[in-house]
């Protein structure tokens, strides 16, 4: 991700910042041009902070930047909200993640620009601490 | 002497404390390497994607949702830490930004090896006591580095703690007085550009470490009036499990005084963060009218020195996790693991 992308959305990965349309309410991340309603207007949303993985896959080949991190698991995840978010989920073994585990907001690295470049901070989500 | 006691009553509004859950065994270490130290149990290392500003967030949102403060409010955000991710390019601005502080918010990251964290507090406690800030949060965290082989290597550990300071009436335990005591003492060292510390092996005891803590806790205990008595709790740093006993033994404290705030046996020596962890510890479990002592050191060398009333909104100010509870949130790696979560594995 360029720096300036990364820069212009870092609140909604930071703070968890969705949007919800003006017209019919529906709530939306990552951020949309256009509801499922047609409307374009939206305001900003902060999405529940815990939520249960619905699916997951684990990603073995990974992509350029996240090679370092293999094995690792990527979740839709179900918010106490209702929103699907999809997420890596941390701190737990892959063969451990289950349908419905309770989950929790962690702020972590999401990837690096080698040694030199921007550190990309973000939400991920764990098993619940408690 | 330079006593710090604030014009306006400071204290801590919100704390939070973050623990990472991976550890490495001494023995461990042990098997690595063919030898036999233990000064600690077991210590925490990050995950792969942690670091020192993870584990700043980490403590951060938990102050602040403790706190119940707007985090509009904060008015400054201090690190303090020896293992900045970046070289250039402060901590705190991503902190900030995370809590929602920013943008009427000051930043900046402290270095003073393990005493960064309570040098950000001082800071802290200086803003809100002159009345230029009434919310400033202070956080000593670290991911720190031990080279492979080194005695370091046992005890250089990862995890942290944040203060949110305010006015004393809304917090959960006052500032009562704070001293620093400093000297140009060569015990460890990292210059620029280096991965690893330095250390003057046993001259990092009695010159160092026993000198700058004995050296603030009794002047601040002669400035109070207070006696070891007068303290149902104390946290002096801890580089590893038998230095702190030591030291508040020869301060006049007992080990009931020291055990709930002293975590470097199974959580190892997290630098900046681990007076401000054990602090967090002790909060866990304190009562409205206890006094406590904390102080912290930090190689180079200092020590700065704070006494702490609890007040009763502590009571409903500690929900979530615990300290005990992210100790007791652990998995063990083997020596390969571990230096594959410090980086030292480059994939």
């Amino acid at each position: 991700m360029s720096v300036p992308r990364y820069w212009r959305e870092e609140k909604p990965r930071y703070r968890l910042i969705g949007e919800e349309c003006a017209k019919c309410g529906a709530k939306h991340y990552p951020r949309t041009p256009v509801c499922s309603c047609g409307s374009t207007e939206f305001k900003p949303y902060k999405l529940a902070e815990t939520g249960k993985v619905e699916s997951w896959t684990v990603i073995r080949n990974a992509p350029l930047g996240y090679e370092r991190f293999t094995p690792y698991v990527v979740a839709l995840i179900e918010l106490d909200d209702g929103v699907r978010v999809m997420s890596q989920v941390v701190d737990v073994e892959p063969e451990a993640v289950k349908s419905g585990m309770k989950v929790e907001y962690t702020f972590r690295k999401v990837t690096e620009d080698g040694q030199a470049g921007l550190i990309q901070y973000g939400f991920k989500f764990r098993p619940i601490v408690d | 002497m330079n006593k710090l006691k604030t014009l306006i009553r400071v204290g801590i509004v919100g704390y939070g404390a973050y623990v990472p859950m991976y550890r490495l065994k001494a023995a461990e270490v042990n098997r690595m390497w063919s030898t036999s130290g233990e000064p600690v149990e077991e210590k925490a290392v990050v995950a792969l994607d942690e670091d020192t500003i993870t584990i700043s967030v980490e403590c951060a949102r938990q102050a602040v949702r403790r706190s119940g403060v707007d985090p509009a409010n904060i008015g400054a955000v201090y690190v303090g830490t020896e293992s900045k991710p970046y070289a250039v390019k402060p901590s705190g601005t991503i902190v900030a930004e995370v809590i929602g502080a920013t943008p009427s918010v000051s930043t900046a990251d402290y270095e003073f090896a393990c005493k960064a964290g309570t040098e950000a507090m001082q800071t802290c406690i200086g803003l809100v006591g002159s009345g230029m800030q009434k919310y400033a949060m202070g956080i000593g965290a670290d991911t720190a580095q031990g080279k492979p082989g080194d005695a370091l290597e046992y005890t250089a550990a990862c995890g942290g703690a944040a203060y949110l300071f305010g006015p004393a009436e809304e917090s959960v335990a006052e500032l009562e007085a704070s001293y620093s005591y400093v000297t140009d003492t060569p015990d460890f060292w990292r210059r620029s550009k280096e991965m690893y510390p330095r250390h003057g092996n046993r001259f990092t005891g009695d010159p160092a470490y026993f000198k700058h803590i004995t050296g603030a806790g009794k002047a601040l205990l002669a400035e109070t009036g207070y006696k070891p008595t007068d303290f149902k709790w104390a946290i002096f740093h801890q580089p590893n499990a038998k230095f702190p006993i030591n030291v508040a033994k020869m301060l006049g404290f007992g080990m009931d005084q020291i055990n709930p705030g002293l975590v470097s046996p199974v959580v190892g020596n997290t630098y900046a963060g681990s007076s401000p962890l054990g602090l967090a510890a002790t909060l866990d479990v304190a009562e409205s009218g206890d006094r406590i002592l904390m102080v912290s050191y930090g190689s180079g060398a200092g020590s700065d020195a704070f006494v702490w009333k609890v007040r009763p909104p502590i009571k409903h100010r500690r929900s979530g996790p615990k300290v005990k509870n992210y100790i007791e949130r652990k998995r063990y790696v083997d020596y390969a693991t571990y230096l594959r979560h410090r980086g030292q594995i480059i994939v």
